[in-house]
């Protein structure tokens, strides 16, 4: 039950202007062209360390049973096959097919209950003036420090209570009651300008048409960073649906990895495979809009 | 006020009303209205969970079984008193969270600070760098487990393979052995959190004002001391929300054991997360299960304090 992880305090909504800590002088001197060579050489050292081991996992998934356990370890398969994902597909036991679409369900819905739900909390929160505004904002923030091990326990009891045992709406609906969401947009609707709120309303228009004609259309790098966050926390997340998923057809592709990997000790062929299909959907999403996934993190820190 | 450009009507009538006025021109019902989607699911799963949560922990609340007496503090005093069932299995997964958090927190404060240190300046593929170290944080922990235990695997994987290469023993059980165990689960983890907290500092980075460098160069301070006396000052804020994050974080540690060493060689990586779920999850005893977890939350936010309080006390005694 990991929601998507606290910011406590403050943080901006507009993005950090990049700042040399160091001001470039006129021309390099010696001293600084070697520096520079250093970092470059430091930071492609770093970033092999950080790609080798994808590397290896996807092409793992490209070998053969016998190839992906053979010594010395090869970076290029004998022989390119899709054995691994043939398999693994086609296996009752573990349907893979399966949990990626409940894995896609699950996220999907889930973030999009976040960013409607804390959207609209948050914009009362930052517009407008009424009696218990402290005390509901306040007991929101004050759950960002409560450590989320102590909602796990009885949320089983809750959402076995409601039956939602053993289904995917267990992994859809309770997570999305973090505050973070609720904090990032209430922060942005504040940085808004509320003399573009005005002239709708001057029109005629009511909170909540203003609210979705005006504000949300400007809010939507907010809700792009926030949805995504959500999306990926969703994804991934491990404890809770394994243990409120149990049977093979409602889990979801983390939950599904684990029982792959119980089942299969020792297929590496066919783990590696099941981690790229479990990876693969985000780390697309992450290349196609890298700029929001990390202005959503580093804003995630509070800034100032 | 009202600097912007609006159609001249709105303007004229957004002068004439009081700014006060204006924020209040709402039903009373309004706020209530947009707020209660949110403040069912708030009440549901996190309100209600903390109380209830609280009131399991002084039943003997076995999940399977129809009767849960109150028993009161016994469930708190069960796991405080040595030989009782709980407390052994308790203590020692309390004593694993905290061998990891204590060797996996420095690596994660210190490491992250100097790959962003390392990032912010002007250079070509500065981007690209950022998204590489940042990648293995968008996959889940089941990938990166999964992944990590082949590396790892004594005789197949690369880790051992390299280490050989380079003349040193490449035999080790990283998964079935203490302390090998540890290294593996904490190095683990680092690599996969590592770009996290980099990307919070580069931002923090950047945000220093370049005119306290300069400032700090006019005054004769090198590299070391401008990084002494700009940078980490600068930096203070974020320092307490990351030591705080990752805390919590490795703190919560549950994934990397469940996966890559199931707890073990015998308990010994079983964490009090792990251990939790277990009595709670697999074994159905939630009143101490729950009792569990708020001991664990209290050491948390102990723990969160006494960082706020080591954070504040040194901004008065810095040198």
């Amino acid at each position: 039950m990991t929601t998507v992880r606290p910011a406590p305090a403050g943080a901006t909504a507009t993005s950090p202007t990049p700042v040399d800590a160091v001001p470039k002088r006129r021309s390099l001197s010696p001293g600084q062209r070697v520096r520079g060579i250093l970092r470059m050489i430091a930071l492609i050292a770093i970033a092999l360390v950080f790609i080798s081991p994808l590397v290896f996992m996807l092409v793992t998934s490209f070998k053969t049973r016998a190839d992906a356990t053979s010594v010395p370890p090869s970076w290029i398969p004998e022989e390119w096959t899709l054995q691994a994902y043939q398999t693994i597909l086609g296996s009752a036991s573990t349907p893979v097919f399966t949990w990626f679409l409940n894995s896609v369900t699950a996220a999907v819905a889930n973030s999009v209950l976040v960013v409607i739900t804390a959207s609209l909390a948050a914009y009362p929160l930052a517009r407008m003036q009424f009696r218990g505004k402290n005390l509901v904002f306040g007991a929101i923030i004050a759950t960002l420090l409560v450590p989320p091990v102590i909602l796990v326990i009885p949320n089983y009891l809750i959402v076995s209570e409601l039956g939602w045992l053993n289904s995917l709406i267990a992994v859809i609906v309770p997570t999305a009651a973090g505050a973070f969401g609720v904090f990032l947009m209430r922060q942005f609707f504040l940085s808004i300008p509320v003399e573009l709120e005005e002239a709708s309303r001057l029109d005629g228009a009511n909170r909540f048409r203003t609210f979705v004609s005006v504000v949300l259309p400007l809010a939507k790098p907010a809700l792009a960073t926030l949805g995504l966050l959500a999306l990926l926390t969703n994804w991934n997340d491990f404890l809770w649906p394994v243990y409120v998923l149990f049977s093979p057809d409602v889990q979801t592709l983390p939950a599904g990895l684990s029982t792959l990997q119980s089942a299969n000790a020792v297929r590496y062929d066919l783990l590696m495979a099941g981690a790229v299909i479990a990876s693969a959907p985000v780390i697309l999403l992450f290349i196609a809009l890298q700029r929001f996934i990390v202005e959503g993190v580093s804003q995630s820190g509070i800034k100032g | 006020m009202s600097q912007t450009t609006l159609p001249t009507r709105a303007g004229a009538l957004a002068e004439t009303s009081a700014p006060a006025r204006r924020l209040r021109d709402h039903g009373r019902a309004t706020p209530w209205l947009f707020l209660a989607p949110y403040l069912l699911l708030f009440t549901g799963f996190v309100i209600i969970p903390v109380v209830l949560g609280l009131w399991m922990s002084l039943h003997q609340w076995d999940y399977t079984l129809p009767l849960k007496p109150f028993v009161g503090l016994d469930n708190y005093i069960d796991l405080f008193t040595p030989g009782s069932t709980t407390s052994g299995i308790f203590w020692q997964a309390m004593q694993a969270t905290a061998i990891f958090t204590v060797s996996s927190v420095p690596f994660l404060l210190v490491i992250p600070l100097l790959v962003a240190l390392l990032m912010n300046a002007k250079f070509p593929g500065r981007n690209f760098f950022r998204a590489v170290y940042f990648a293995p944080y968008v996959l889940g922990v089941a990938v990166v487990a999964v992944l990590w235990r082949y590396l790892l695997d004594n005789n197949i994987g690369l880790v051992n393979y390299y280490l050989g290469l380079l003349g040193l023993p490449d035999d080790t059980a990283w998964l079935t052995s203490t302390p090998a165990a540890w290294v593996a689960l904490v190095g683990v983890t680092v690599w996969w959190t590592l770009g996290f907290n980099a990307i919070i500092y580069l931002a923090a980075l950047q945000d220093i004002p370049v005119e306290l460098y300069e400032a700090a160069r006019m005054d004769g301070a090198g590299r070391w001391q401008q990084f002494l006396n700009v940078t980490l000052p600068g930096l203070r804020p974020i320092l307490t929300f990351v030591t705080i994050n990752t805390l919590i974080a490795s703190a919560n540690m549950f994934g990397q054991s469940y996966l890559m060493t199931q707890g073990g060689p015998g308990r010994e990586t079983r964490t009090a997360i792990y251990q939790i779920a277990e009595t709670g999850l697999r074994n159905f005893q939630m009143g101490d299960a729950a009792a569990m977890s708020y001991i664990l939350t209290l050491f948390l936010i102990g723990l969160s304090v006494v960082v706020f309080w080591l954070f504040r006390e040194r901004r008065g005694a810095r040198k």
